[in-house]
């Protein structure tokens, strides 16, 4: 039923031009002489929701353009919800999952068998969730989906590729404090959320090495129920077909446990200058950082404009005032961070050469200064309120987009008609809303201001700011190293 | 934009009407879809129609990147590219009449601080820092009259997505997204940008792209990079790092970046590519009104530098904080070359997943290496290039270590034939991955426009299925023999002084 819509396109678009294109194509000498006709309906595809007896929550949408079928499987339980003292357990378990293989067969027996079909069964990490998906022709998919299904029910964990995985993050600490964008965004993730805390804290040599294969079995029994997945599925495929095949798979798994909600309490950053000592660099990365807010916070919307006026777009004040009016910077932006189900970051950044790292921060203290009397102009309101509706199309330009925007807000219990709710929210926002929430989430005083880079060439001391802080980035080196 | 109700209703009315259902995935069906045509001006025009959804993507291609470049001019064309957001006579100022003398003063304050400032002998100092002063205060002038990145803003306010642009080693593209309604606007704003460019805000963003150097400076993969290329050729461009050399982003002037605009930006040198819901015959009305504005201009002569065989091995060695990386790359054709489809074949069998040889061999088996791979085209696709293999050691492993085990691969190949199984791995991966590229406007546009200028003819992107699907064991055993030899061989390495310790091996039981 779903592909109608694509072969009518063309003729709906047939009908547009009748109605709407203009009489004559007169060539415009400027801009404003154009005006664009109503962008013609467009009907979304809808995806078929169906849920199992045991919770298993599944996603259909049928996508016949070419002859591929991919599906995800979204689970809870993820780095968010490991423990500390084994932070990288649950990197390992996504990477181990996959490469250790199945209860049938061998990691390496299932990459033969896939490669050879061209297909691809992959597991992830996240800090989130875990997924376990695929991506296959469609003369393959039910080879590939008894691969997916085994793998999801019966994986082996075998203990030469979690030896594996351990060597890959071990492989990502030693090499941490190479680039200085790394550093900077993981030393400001610690500063918001804390060292310890979710989202803050890192995997370590000996929280890696204090994982065991029974913990990822543990994980799996404790996480991996089907009450606790959102399965989606797109492609070429009749939706009848395709909800058969997954119920023959999946309707006689049992339920387990429910996965508790996240429930964590972050405080705000301290505020003050932070420095990240880096001498191979000739420029400094700087960050200023707090605590943001959650999308379902009713002020999301107003948040979301003011991003886009204030650092989130090619025209923000940021880009125009900084890099382009200044030449202070290639890389600056920023913005008030909104997450699903725990803070985002509020953040300004910006990399500048060394001897521009003081200038650098005035430049922020100055947009965050005028932030003070002039949250946002008219016009601003006007071109970012703009820019998201009329950009609104892209979030729903394609099968699988629908799908994994319908996912999410399943996944984080969120409304299913969230987007619609969402251009709803953007076009009642006013001036004031702006300059509200800009003052409500945006504190200069607050920010915790952190800079990775060489003191020596710098403009002007840190110090003249306050108080500075050194951080220590040097890696616990490992217990007992080899060699 | 407010929606139309009245089309829910006739969208509503069509939704019971069924029609055959018409697959998108051979050069046959595309063969129907996309129309190409070379304007009066010699600009070239391909629209491929995907009625997916009311929006389309375009890509405008320039057959021009830093190969151009000669000492002194370094990073221009990626100059360029950046002025090209700083809109037209129209768009991004107040008064074009008056910032246009603003900005004639500010070239000739600069053209007399940089002669005085370069002179070898009998420098002034304090006439040099008036002279700046002059210069600085002309642009000062100038800027009175900016209305700040008004292009990107028209872009942005009217729904525009994914505004950006790049430059690599032998073009330099433009590209974005925009509901299917603003077609019109679209084709206006992009032929004016070519049209009627205003090269303001030139030496601010100067220094803007001068930042985006440290960027890559700063990260060690950047400086073994640009130290590798410059390593491995000794006279074509390619050795030169496109965005410039810090002296020459110090440099070069507002009428450098004219005159090197005016010789490459002609009709003749660019391909815009249109993929979306659009149809073909209005598509070509609007693009040939506005494009064909563009005065036709003489193609440039092809670029007169080869590379000459390289006769001794080279090798760069980076000593750093930072953790070890080797690379080492091979001089082979460029990608018009007969045996190009051998080139990515072996790019497959080397790198392409965990069925990999460099993946079994340094990650899974040996365990030296975190990630290793074999690449066609380094650092770019068009001229001669390198076969590029890389390594990333893993904690206690050396660069060394992971450069005899892939000489051991290399030797492998260049003795025994690959088995069957892996070319028919090869040959269906091939095939499948050109169809995971084909679901998405600016991927396409990308795709196609790219074959088009490179090969002259979209239809390449299909073909190149075709070349594969034709190799041989015997190809890949003489291609691997003439081209990976010492004497043809660059090697770059960062060797760590503080190189990483290995955490004690865990308990590890076979399977």
């Amino acid at each position: 039923m779903k592909r109608i819509f694509q072969s009518t396109l063309p003729i709906l678009f047939t009908l547009y031009l009748l109605f709407f294109a203009p009489a004559s194509f007169g060539q415009a000498t400027d801009w404003k002489q154009i005006q664009a006709p109503p962008l013609h309906a467009f009907q979304t595809p809808v995806p078929t929701r169906i849920q199992l007896s045991n919770g298993l929550v599944i996603f259909l949408v049928e996508d016949h353009e070419l002859p591929l079928v991919r599906g995800i499987a979204q689970i809870h339980g993820a780095s968010r919800d490991e423990s500390r003292d084994k932070a990288g357990l649950v990197e390992i378990f996504g990477q181990a999952w996959r490469t250790g293989g199945t209860k049938n067969k061998t990691g390496d027996q299932l990459d033969d068998y896939l490669e050879a079909r061209a297909a691809r069964v992959e597991t992830f990490a996240g800090n989130d969730f875990v997924t376990v998906s695929w991506d296959c022709l469609e003369e393959n998919l039910d080879d590939v989906l008894s691969v997916f299904v085994d793998l999801l029910r019966q994986p082996e964990f075998r203990e030469d590729k979690i030896a594996l995985a351990k060597n890959q993050i071990n492989t990502n600490i030693s090499r941490r404090n190479d680039s200085p964008f790394e550093i900077a965004f993981r030393e400001a993730s610690k500063l918001v959320y804390g060292a310890d805390q979710p989202y803050g804290r890192v995997a370590e040599y000996a929280t890696v090495a204090a994982v065991t294969r029974d913990d990822l079995l543990q994980w799996h029994k404790r996480y991996v129920h089907p009450n606790n997945i959102t399965l989606g599925v797109v492609g070429d495929f009749e939706s009848k077909v395709m909800e058969a095949k997954l119920r023959a798979a999946f309707e006689s798994w049992p339920k387990g446990p429910v996965a508790p909600k996240f429930q964590v309490t972050f405080h705000r950053p301290k505020p003050g200058i932070y420095l990240v000592q880096k001498n191979d660099v000739t420029a400094s990365t700087v960050q200023m950082v707090d605590l943001g807010t959650t999308r379902d916070n009713p002020d999301y919307f107003a948040l979301e404009v003011f991003n886009e006026f204030f650092g989130g777009s090619l025209a923000s004040r940021l880009f125009s005032n900084i890099r382009s009016k200044k030449g202070l910077a290639y890389a600056v932006g920023g913005g008030v961070g909104a997450e699903f189900d725990h803070p985002g970051v509020v953040r300004l950044f910006m990399g500048t050469k060394s001897n521009t790292t003081a200038a650098a921060i005035d430049a922020f203290d100055e947009e965050l200064d005028a932030l003070k009397t002039n949250a946002c102009t008219p016009e601003e309101l006007a071109k970012a309120r703009g820019a998201l509706l009329n950009s609104f199309v892209f979030r729903f330009d394609s099968r699988e987009k629908v799908l994994r925007e319908r996912m999410t807000y399943e996944f984080y219990g969120y409304p299913q008609d969230f987007l619609e709710q969402y251009r709803a929210g953007i076009e009642k926002v006013t001036q004031e809303d702006v300059a509200r929430v800009a003052q409500k989430y945006i504190h200069k005083e607050q920010l915790a201001i952190l800079v990775v880079g060489k003191p020596a060439d710098f403009d002007r001391p840190l110090s003249s700011f306050g108080p500075v802080a050194t951080v220590d980035i040097s890696i616990p080196p490992p217990a007992g190293g080899r060699k | 934009m407010k929606q139309d109700r009245g089309y829910i209703v006739v969208l509503a009315l069509f939704l019971l009407i069924s029609t055959p259902l018409v697959r998108a995935q051979d050069l046959a069906s595309f063969e129907k879809r996309i129309t190409v045509k070379t304007l009066e001006n010699g600009l070239t025009v391909v629209v491929c129609v995907r009625p997916e959804a009311p929006v389309f993507s375009f890509f405008t291609h320039v057959d021009v990147g830093s190969d151009r470049e000669v000492p002194g001019i370094t990073g221009l064309a990626h100059m360029f590219e950046h002025m090209a957001f700083k809109g037209t006579d129209r768009i991004g100022t107040t008064n074009y009449a008056e910032e246009k003398g603003a900005l004639e003063r500010v070239e000739q304050a600069y053209h007399d601080y940089d002669v005085e400032r370069r002179k070898e002998v009998g420098r002034d100092e304090k006439k040099i820092s008036a002279l700046e002063k002059d210069w600085k205060d002309t642009m000062a002038a100038a800027q009175k009259y900016v209305v700040e990145n008004q292009f990107g803003q028209i872009v942005e306010e009217h729904g525009g997505q994914g505004l950006n642009a790049f430059t690599d080693n032998e073009e330099t593209g433009y590209h974005y997204s925009f509901p299917s309604n603003q077609f019109e606007l679209w084709a206006y704003l992009e032929s004016e940008r070519f049209l009627h460019p205003v090269l303001r805000q030139f030496y601010k963003e100067r220094d803007v792209v001068h930042e985006e150097r440290r960027l890559g400076e700063s990260d060690p993969f950047g400086r073994l990079f640009e130290q590798f290329a410059a390593a491995a050729y000794v006279a074509h461009p390619y050795g030169q790092p496109v965005v410039g050399w810090p002296s020459d982003l110090e440099s070069f002037s507002m009428t450098d970046a004219e005159r090197f605009y005016k010789t490459y930006y002609v009709p003749s040198n660019l391909v815009v590519t249109v993929v979306g819901d659009v149809r073909a015959s209005e598509a070509l009305a609007i693009m040939e009104k506005y494009f064909g504005r563009l005065s036709a201009g003489p193609k440039p002569e092809p670029l007169r530098t080869i590379e000459p065989p390289q006769t001794a091995e080279r090798t760069v060695v980076l000593r750093e904080t930072s953790q070890p990386v080797f690379v080492e790359g091979y001089h082979k054709p460029g990608a018009r070359d007969k045996d190009n489809a051998v080139y990515e074949a072996l790019q497959d069998l080397m790198s392409n997943g965990r069925t990999s040889r460099l993946y079994r061999s340094l990650v899974r088996d040996k365990k030296i290496a975190a990630f290793s791979g074999g690449f066609n085209g380094f650092p770019g696709a068009k001229y001669a290039n390198l076969f590029v293999f890389f390594a990333i050691s893993t904690p206690g492993h050396t660069p060394e270590e992971t450069r005899d085990a892939i000489r051991a691969e290399i030797e492998r190949v260049k003795k025994e034939d690959i088995t069957d199984d892996e070319l028919r791995m090869i040959k269906t991966r091939a095939k499948a991955d050109l169809l995971r590229r084909l679901g998405d406007n600016q991927g396409l546009a990308f795709q196609l426009g790219t074959a088009q200028s490179l090969y002259g003819d979209w239809r390449e992107l299909f073909r190149a299925v075709d070349h594969i699907e034709k190799v041989s064991k015997a190809d890949i055993r003489r291609i691997a023999n003439a081209t990976f030899m010492e004497s043809n061989r660059t090697v770059g390495m960062i060797e760590s002084t503080q190189l990483a310790k290995a955490p004690a091996a865990g308990k590890e039981t076979k399977p």
